[in-house]
Formats: C-alpha cells, structure tokens, sequence
C-alpha cells in the first residue's frame, strides 16, 4: 500500500525529466507528511522504467504492460492508470506537468470524479496534508487550492518545481499489475511522431541569447532584435507569441513548446513572461528584462530589469555596444 | 456538421491584478476584458470546418457574468451561427470538475460532432474542461491541436509534442478538441457580421441551476506571487539606462 503514488512517462525509453522531478516531490512530501511513495511505469517501456525507478528510494514500483498501451494514446492511458488508481487507492497522484499529462489525466479526474490539481508550483504542509499552490492569472497571482472529498487527488507538478537531483536512492520491490484493456477501448489511431524543422538553431547550447516577445510589436522591428544579437554574438530567440504571427521560424522559440535554453545572458525584450515561457528559460544565468509593463511577470525572476520602451532602448543598445 | 466552441472572456493579458479583501477573487472593477486568446484560435478553426465543409451549425458556449455578452457578440460576430451563455455571478466557482459538468448538460443536449476549446484559459489556467467534457460525454479527445482534417465520421489531427515534435492521429467523431494558439489566422469582424451578429440568438441558462452541490476543488485564497530573486532595477533616462546596461554586460556578467 502506498500513499502516494507517481505516475512516469516514457522519453527515449528513459524516465523523463520531469517525472523524476514528481519523485523527488514526492519524497519530500512522503517524509514531511508520513505518506509512503510507490511509483507506477506504463507501456511499451514500462519494463525499462520499472528498473530505472528501482534505483529510488521509495515503498514499490508498479508496471504495467498491455498490448493496447504500446503506443501512447489518451482513450488507453486514461483507461489503465484509473484502474490502477482505483485497486491501490493511494491518497495522491502525483505527475510531472508535461504535454502528455495535459492530454490524458483530466479523463482520470472525469472518470473518478476525483479533483486534479494541475500546474502546481509548490506546496505547505497543515498538519500531516500538503497543501498545493498554483499560478493564476498570467502567472501575476498565486492560488491556494483546496479539496475536499473521499479518494485520491491527482496533482501534477510544474517544471523544477522539484528538483531531480534531490531523489533519494534506495531500493524498491517491484509488483506486475494487469490492467483490463480491450482494443476496442481504443478510438484512436497515432501515426509516428515527427519533427517539422530538422536543423534549425540549437538554443540549448547558446552562450548569450536575445529573445523577443509580443512587445516587439510587428514583423519590421525584427531586424532591430537581429542587429542588437549580433552585435554581441547573441542568437535570436522569442516566445511563442512571435512565432504565431510568423514572424520567425518555430525553432527560435523558447519554452514548453519550445527548447529550454540555459545561457549566460538571456535578454528578455518585450516578453511578459507566460509560464509557458518561463519554464523553458528560468534556468538562466543572467536574465535582464525589459517591458514597459511594471507588473509583468517575467521581472519576477529577473536579475536585472528595465520598465521601459524596447522600441527606444533596442536599437541605442545597439549603437552603445557596436562602439 | 455540428461545432460547439467553448469561448471564454478573461482579463487582459496586461492588467494589473489586485487581489479583494478576503482573498477571494481579483478586484475586477476597471479591469479590461477580452476574449482568452487560444479560444480565438477554437472558434477560427471552427469557422473554417464549416467553411470548408459548405455547410454547418457553429455555436458557442460561454460561461460568465453579463459582461461576457461584448465577448459572444464578438464570436457572433465573426460568423459564429448562434451561442448559449451560461450566466453566472461572482463568486465564481473554480472547480473543473463542476465547470466541465454544467458544460455537459448544455451541450449534451445539442449532440454536437465536434466541440473545440481553447488550450487553457489565461486567468484559472486549468486546461482542463475540454477534455473532462470529451470523458463525461464519451468523446475522443486531443489537446494541443495545430491542424484539423475532416475526413468521413472520422477526424485527423495534428499534435503537438514537446521540444518541436508533433504527432498526426485518427480520431472517431464526436471528439472534443482542445486548441492551441497559432494553428490559423483569426479572422476580424466584418461589418456585416456585426450587424448580422445584433439578430443572432443568444440563450440564457443558469449556473447555479445546473451545478451539482459536490464542489471537491476550489481556490482557497488568492495572492500576489512572491518574489523570488533580488531583481537590480535599472532607471532613468534611455541614454542612462543603455549606459549602465552596456555597464552590467561588461562588469558584471562579462560578456563584452
């Protein structure tokens, strides 16, 4: 019997980063809370995750194989993991907050007509129950979030909101779970994943980054973020709001959607700092913002930060460097 | 074909949000008011099936207060053919699982082929009642939706994965879809749609009528974010902010 149950997700046939990051969250949960932790692997590679998490310190790893779960799809993984969560009954689900978690725990929640608590970036503890928190209203506002109800409450964790370099080793036993599954539960048919843009730039090994958002405010004042990179060797980098308008090319953006940049420099010009940005960029050395608008978020986590027209300031920023 | 758009007034992305006395919900008074940006993205790609197809009833729901009227005339407005406000008054209730369930029983009755959401709201930021809708109503589902191919009752979509992978599948009808933003070019309201938008049907329902009584998730209190870094302000003339910027490039993070 476990507590606290998290759920992996496959990534080149490794654990992906951010379930490791619900691991390590949920240790640290388990131990100030007294909850015990079991994790569950699904899928085609479950056998391979089983192994890797055995490594962890934690109660039980859970796997379970199914032909139908060979491939991801929402109808089968929603399916599995909600007979899962029922016949082991855990207190908390815990998931890492990736694309696929968006995609298929909800029908969890639906099914089970148990609350998800999505995006959460941190958590208190009253007494021996966690409370959760999550970002709202353009990431300005922070929510406390409450449940109430018997059953278990499915939480997924925003990206670093724990860090996976904090897991505890240890060792765990393993247990083969079967999962009642028939094809026909299956509606829907994935083909291969694909990558539109082969080549393109590699933002996660720039040295110093110039990153454009909404604030630039039309195609023609690209060339002025263009010409300010490359005055100090920058590459080019934006939000996902620029690459909508077709401004640049997809593998210029920085984010969820996007490519996780780590540089010495990020120069946020005109970007708000969505958290859909924010997660791919917070790692950050230096991060210096400018945006005319006091309260947007991105100054949050900023090192240095200008209120300010990127308009005026861009291009002499520009000229001051060149001489 | 028939197209629910679940259509979503939020404020504007630029606001400055205060928080009211208890903690409860932002102060709204003064706020600017919007339609949520991927919704605008739903209810294009909407517009462009039923164009598309030659034929088709696009209607959108939305849930507020009255103030949400400006947003569905605006949807109305850009071609949608009619729309269901579900009214409801502060304070509001933040409960995905509840939202998603009033949603339900107005659109179970419409039986739509297809309903498409937005990816996620700017304010809640749930992401969420697109797909508890698709699960309550028996639906396929798929979220983060960039490309849509009507094909014979069935649907292809393309999906986008994470780092710039994507993924197309084959879904059976009905489906729900959850939209994510820059998929198409949303369209501005003709003038004829605006007049045309005046005599278009809009049916009222009520919330709390319709809203079961077992709320299991709810925002306790609201706050401003805390701040988590020690932030340099730099200030003063643009000729001085440059100044001290090419400053802090060269002595302070050296890279010039």
């Amino acid at each position: 019997m476990m507590n606290i149950l998290v759920v992996l997700e496959n990534k080149n046939s490794s654990i992906h980063r951010m379930s490791l990051e619900a691991i390590s969250g949920a240790q640290q949960i388990g131990k100030e809370c007294g909850l015990s932790v079991g994790i569950l692997a699904l899928g085609e590679k479950a056998s391979v995750l089983a192994a890797e998490a055995s490594q962890y310190s934690v109660e039980e790893v859970l796997s379970v194989e199914n032909e139908n779960l060979n491939s991801y799809t929402a109808d089968g993984y929603s399916a599995a993991v909600a007979q899962v969560i029922s016949a082991e009954n855990p207190n908390y689900v815990f998931f890492g907050h990736t694309y696929q978690i968006r995609d298929y725990v909800p029908r969890i929640s639906a099914k089970l007509k148990r609350p998800f608590l999505n995006d959460v970036v941190s958590y208190t503890v009253d007494g021996d129950k966690p409370i959760f928190y999550k970002q709202s209203f353009n990431s300005k506002l922070v929510s406390e979030l409450q449940t109430s109800g018997d059953g278990p409450v499915l939480v997924s964790f925003q990206s670093a909101a724990y860090s996976a370099e904090n897991i505890q080793s240890g060792t765990a036993s393993a247990r083969s779970v079967n999962v009642d599954l028939d094809a026909s539960a299956i509606k829907v048919t994935p083909e291969e994943p694909f990558q539109e843009e082969a080549g393109g730039v590699d933002l996660s090994s720039a040295d110093l980054i110039v990153s454009i958002g909404r604030g630039i405010g039309k195609e023609e004042n690209i060339p002025l973020a263009q010409e300010l990179a490359k005055v100090i060797g920058a590459e080019l980098a934006s939000s996902r709001p620029v690459v909508d308008s077709g401004w640049l090319p997809s593998h210029h953006q920085v984010g969820s959607s996007g490519q996780t940049v780590a540089p010495k420099l990020y120069l946020a010009l005109g970007i708000s700092g969505a958290i859909q940005h924010v997660v791919g960029m917070k790692g950050s050395k230096n991060i210096v913002v400018i945006n005319k608008d006091p309260d947007a978020p991105l100054f949050e986590i900023a090192d240095y930060g200008v209120v300010g027209d990127i308009h005026e300031i861009m291009p002499r920023l520009t000229e001051a460097l060149q001489s | 074909m028939k197209i629910c758009v679940l259509v979503k007034q939020i404020p504007g992305s630029e606001a400055t949000f205060n928080v009211n006395t208890d903690g409860s919900w932002i102060q709204e008074s003064g706020l600017p008011f919007e339609m949520n940006e991927s919704d605008i993205y739903a209810l294009e790609e909407a517009l462009q099936i039923r164009e598309k197809m030659g034929e088709g009833d696009v209607f959108v729901v939305t849930l507020g207060p009255d103030r949400c009227q400006k947003t569905i005339r605006e949807a109305l407005a850009k071609g949608a053919d009619r729309a269901i406000h579900i009214k409801e008054e502060a304070p509001y209730c933040t409960d995905p699982l509840t939202i998603a369930s009033v949603f339900t029983q107005v659109i179970s009755e419409e039986n739509p082929d297809l309903v498409l959401s937005g990816l996620q709201s700017d304010d809640l930021g749930f992401g969420q009642t697109g797909v508890l809708i698709g699960e309550m109503l028996g639906m396929t589902t798929a979220t983060l939706v960039v490309a849509t191919e009507i094909q014979d009752g069935d649907i292809r979509v393309k999906r986008e994965l994470e780092a710039g992978w994507f993924q197309w599948q084959t879904m059976k009808l009905p489906a729900s879809l959850a939209i994510q933003s820059g998929l198409n070019t949303p369209r501005y309201p003709s003038l004829k749609g605006i007049m045309t938008a005046k005599k278009k049907e809009i049916r009222t329902v009520s919330f709390d009528e319709l809203k079961n009584v077992n709320i299991q998730q709810s925002f306790k209190k609201l706050s401003v974010q805390r701040k988590e870094k020690q932030t340099e302000m730099i200030e003063g003339s643009v000729d001085e902010i440059v100044g001290k910027l090419v400053n802090v490039f060269k002595n302070e993070i050296r890279i010039i």
